[in-house]
């Protein structure tokens, strides 16, 4: 009840303060945004508050994956793509080909926890030794301080962009500029609660996943760049300012610069109103609360 | 009261549809996953996509190798198989021949009932309390096995065996048991030298419904097995199956790219198992007749 007050009441400020330009140009029509499953619960927490302010507009939110969305704004099935990665360099292509021009624009930040057992006494590694731990080639626990236990690798599917995006960051490419893989011994689970729950259950699994999920049954470990430190937990601050190495933006793309419903969508996503909904779903704001 | 001879044409002409569309969809499918697959194999050779042994579609350059995933489905299949054919046909026996009363129709809708359980429910009963306890059992590093896969589509599996069976075993005529029991055979000795014997066929069949069954199965494999490409050496390790590729990655791939292309060439692979597994049984059921 106290939930549904605050929302009409932002409601009501937002459409008083915005009064004069709405009484000029009434918003109507419907909006189509489609892409990143990490997205999904943000993107349609932002379409509730925008319809909510613009009550003639529909908003409509499927996921499905980042290169799910991509292919529909290549396709002009959908006005927004939502991603968690940017569009690789094919894409592009195969979007100017088409001759649409997407337009770049970032709406949130997103940590990526690394996790482990709270009973596990490694409490921070850099990121050379995660590149070994996901590669395969330190196997056990005692190599990066902890106790002689095997590790039990878990890693998000491939068609996640949290695993394309902790690959490209985390794993880099090897000497021979090859891109380094993950072990093939690597449990490839398919949600980030997943994740969670293997960990928590099991004392010797190591993991990643938004640090939207991190929770009290999951350790969370502090990142460095080198072994001279500093290592980093993931948080609203060292993602923001960039301390935290394993973060990235979620963006929107658009078909060439946004006019209309499009424009005003993302005028919203920007603004304080859209950036606190950012923090109630448990992720980075782009910028600190006013 | 006949029914007009023109009613009857049209009934008949609108069975005869049914039956020739179903054997066009499935040519229309084929088809579809012939178009989309193909794609693959202007850049990879066939005998590299079924042999190779390493899986990683998005790596630079990228690696189609599916034979961890054939296998991985095999695994989980045969174990489930094993599992629950004779389970299935112990409990067929029970509902059919043994239990009597309140028990026999109990016994009964417990089945129905767990033929309706969605997968994504059997899958997470799986995960939260199959996967702990096959790890505490056999201690290993995780319980998301193949093990766990195979006991928890033997369960899925289970229902369309046990009601089949028993379909068939209801279907043997009363003389057969009433004259073995009369020659002075015990009621062991009448099911398994008469009964079972007798409803062979239908067993069969009903064996043939479950490996298709779990072989298609996606939601409960891709939450249980652990989904690590490698070849799989014992029931204990994890497994990745080929249906739990293809959800677990159609979502995010580049429409018509080669990642894309790959996952309809394991569809066109799922196809062909499941062609053959299915011309196997009718040649093997019409040899019967």
């Amino acid at each position: 009840m106290r939930y549904g007050w605050g929302r009409c009441l932002t409601a009501v400020s937002i459409a008083l303060g915005v009064g004069a330009a709405a009484a000029a140009e009434e918003l109507t029509g419907s909006l189509q945004i489609k892409g990143s499953d990490t997205m999904v619960n943000l993107a349609q927490a932002w379409a509730e508050e925008f319809m909510a302010i613009h009550p003639q507009v529909t908003v409509a939110v499927t996921g499905g994956g980042s290169g799910t969305g991509v292919a529909a704004l290549i396709g002009g099935t959908c006005d927004l793509a939502a991603t968690s990665r940017k569009m690789s360099p094919k894409e592009i292509t195969k979007a100017t080909a088409k001759g649409v021009a997407p337009k770049e624009w970032i709406a949130a930040l997103d940590g990526i926890a690394v996790v482990v057992h709270p009973s596990n006494p490694v409490k921070r590694l850099t990121i050379e030794q995660l590149a070994g731990i996901f590669t395969g080639t330190i196997r056990n626990w005692k190599d990066v301080g902890g106790d002689d236990a095997g590790i039990l690798l878990l890693s998000r599917e491939v068609n996640s962009g949290t695993h394309v995006f902790f690959k490209e960051h985390v794993l880099g490419k090897d000497a021979s500029g090859h891109d380094r893989e993950f072990s093939q011994e690597a449990l490839l689970l398919p949600s980030s609660q997943a994740i969670a729950d293997e960990v928590a259950a099991n004392a010797t699994a190591i993991g990643y996943y938004g640090m939207g999920y991190a929770n009290p049954q999951n350790a969370v470990v502090g990142v460095g760049t080198s072994a001279a430190g500093p290592f980093v937990a993931p948080s609203e601050a060292s993602v923001r300012s960039g301390a935290y190495p394993i973060a990235r933006p979620l963006l929107f793309y658009t078909r060439g610069g946004p006019e209309g419903l499009a424009k005003a969508f993302l005028d919203y996503v920007l603004s304080p109103e859209g950036q606190a909904v950012v923090r109630r779903i448990d992720f980075v704001p782009i910028a600190p609360a006013s | 009261m006949t029914p007009r001879p023109w009613q009857e044409r049209v009934i008949e002409g609108l069975i005869h549809l049914c039956g020739i569309s179903s054997i066009v969809i499935v040519a229309l499918i084929f088809l579809f996953l012939m178009k989309e697959g193909i794609a693959l194999f202007r850049t990879e050779s066939v005998a590299a996509f079924l042999a190779g042994d390493r899986w990683y579609p998005i790596s630079d350059p990228p690696r189609f190798g599916i034979l961890p995933l054939i296998l991985g489905s095999c695994v989980v299949t045969v174990g489930a198989i094993a599992l629950s054919v004779p389970f299935g046909i112990a409990a067929a026996l029970l509902v059919s021949e043994i239990a009597k009363g309140w028990v026999k129709e109990t016994l009964k809708a417990g089945i129905e009932l767990l033929a309706a359980i969605p997968s994504v429910v059997l899958g997470f009963i799986g995960m939260a309390l199959l996967a702990p306890v096959i790890k505490d059992v056999f201690h290993l590093p995780t319980g998301l096995t193949a093990l766990t896969g195979s006991l928890t589509l033997a369960l899925m599996a289970m229902p369309t065996i046990v009601s089949i069976t028993e379909d068939a075993l209801a279907a043997v005529p009363r003389g057969y048991r009433e004259a073995a029991l009369a020659l002075g055979a015990t009621r062991w000795q009448m099911m398994h030298r008469v009964l079972l014997p007798a409803a062979r066929s239908g067993i069969f069949a009903a064996t043939m419904l479950g490996i298709g069954r779990v072989i298609g199965e996606t939601m409960a494999v891709m939450m249980v097995t652990g989904n690590a490409a490698v070849i799989p050496h014992t029931l204990l390790r994890p497994v990745r199956t080929m249906t739990a590729t293809i959800a677990a990655e159609m979502g995010e791939t580049v429409r018509g790219s080669e990642h894309y292309a790959a996952l309809f060439a394991i569809g066109i692979v799922l196809f062909i198992i499941s062609f053959i597994i299915n011309v196997l049984a009718d040649l093997f059921l019409h040899r019967e007749d």
